[in-house]
């Protein structure tokens, strides 16, 4: 974006903010000190030019600060050197062919501002200084390059580490039952976040490497009681999941209205859905029967004018979970 | 066949941010308007045809990983619905084309039922 000549006057829009990059947020988050290098070859004012030329052929740079004591005060670039050669210059003082007053960069700044200099003044490197201008290094793009993805296999480990960490979470914890349960609230007609629940379980599965294709099961079985506590209920319910290392126990409940006829519910295609739910395409009469599906045990209970409550379990060992329901009973 | 070779040929509209159709190579494709059935029928990384263009189809769509929705006859959809496609990367299109035309099309590119 740094790049573009008329970013400054181009308004971000939100949709823009959320597609920044990691990479882009780097730029604002690292710091110049974090990626500059250190211990940068000097030169000083009264040194001659020919010394200048062997420092730049020894440690193969094209150019370096010249500093009166610890403080900036020049840098010799390779045009430098190169006004100097063709002046057959070289017993010249580095002060006489230095350019003085160098653009600095802060090591506190954030590296997008010397991503924005370097676009802006052409140069190469930048030397890095603090408040009184003493010389800290220097940053090249090729630093900034480097530490940017030091920063992003850092991310990438803390990731790994993460998911490491939840995938082994139940052999690092002992105990005679280790369970983790998660709750949801569910409110009637809020359409709108119809399916947040079922998505955040099954990404939570996922995390604690569960095979995807139960994760997929469990996602499928609670959309499905999700909308059901949605569509159907008074007050809404709570959907409870129980995850074990051997199996999922699912459990949605709610307080009313209940089902009148437990059987002809479960007969595929019977809906009580009213006409504005099925406009939104939901009704179809397959809710239940498509987590009779997706678990391996399912429990259906109802009074009508009390309410309702739907067990359901999946089994995490893929042999033992054959999916396509067993019973409803 | 990519996601950007049968926008192309269909003449799609991207409702969703732009990203490279050109590495999405749906499985199958899948058609129906109540979402349970979609739930139910439609195989993983599917292209899920469909009327319906409100939020929910967000959800399925996620949920079941799928490729991409069309959303046929130039149905109205609203803003909320792309937000919430674009933070589950979930990939829209519109047509003004019906339901039976699309997939009529797509089966003759190649495209088959999971």
């Amino acid at each position: 974006m740094a790049t573009e000549p008329d970013s400054s006057s181009r308004i971000i829009t939100d949709q823009e903010v959320q597609q920044i990059t990691r990479t882009e947020e780097l730029a604002y988050e690292l710091k110049v000190e974090e990626v500059m290098t250190r211990n940068v070859k000097c030169l000083e004012p009264d040194m001659q030019m020919s010394q200048a030329l062997e420092m730049f052929r020894s440690e193969r740079i094209s150019g370096a600060p010249v500093v009166c004591g610890d403080i900036l005060c020049g840098i010799v670039s390779l045009e430098d050197l190169i006004r100097c050669l063709t002046n057959y210059d070289l017993d010249a003082l580095v002060r006489e062919y230095m350019s003085a007053n160098p653009v600095t960069i802060r090591y506190t700044d954030p590296v997008v501002e010397a991503l924005k200099l370097f676009v802006t003044t052409k140069h190469g490197r930048l030397p890095v200084v603090d408040e009184h201008n003493r010389m800290l290094g220097i940053l090249t793009k090729g630093d900034i390059t480097m530490g940017m993805l030091e920063a992003l296999q850092k991310d990438f480990q803390a990731e790994e580490l993460r998911r490491y960490r939840a995938s082994h979470l139940f052999e690092d914890i002992v105990s005679d039952r280790t369970s983790l349960i998660l709750r949801y609230n569910i409110k009637p007609r809020d359409f709108t976040n119809g399916g947040a629940a079922s998505s955040n379980i099954k990404r939570a599965l996922v995390r604690l490497g569960a095979n995807p294709q139960i994760a997929r099961r469990c996602g499928i079985a609670v959309y499905e009681a999700e909308m059901n506590l949605i569509i159907h209920t008074i007050n809404g319910g709570v959907i409870r999941v129980e995850i074990e290392p051997h199996q999922i126990s699912i459990e949605a409940t709610d307080d009313g209205p209940g089902i009148k006829d437990v059987e002809l519910a479960m007969r595929p295609g019977y809906s009580t859905a009213s006409d504005s739910v099925r406009e939104l395409g939901f009704g179809a009469g397959m809710g239940l029967v498509n987590i009779q599906r997706c678990v391996d045990n399912m429990k259906l209970e109802s009074t009508f004018g009390k309410g309702t409550r739907l067990r359901m379990k999946i089994f995490m060992n893929p042999d033992a979970s054959v999916g396509e329901g067993h019973s409803a009973h | 066949m990519t996601l950007a070779q049968i926008a192309n040929a269909l003449g799609l509209a991207l409702l969703t941010q732009e990203q490279d159709l050109t590495q999405i190579t749906p499985s199958a494709g899948y058609t129906s308007d109540m979402l349970s059935c979609v739930m139910s029928g439609a195989p993983q990384k599917s292209l899920w045809i469909t009327l319906q263009a409100h939020v929910n189809i967000v959800a399925v769509a996620a949920l079941l990983e799928l490729s991409a929705v069309i959303i046929t006859e130039g149905a109205a959809v609203d803003a909320a619905t792309i937000a919430k496609a674009n933070e589950k990367n979930v990939i829209l299109f519109s047509t003004p084309l019906s339901t039976f035309e699309v997939a009529g099309r797509l089966w003759e590119l190649g495209l088959r039922a999971g």
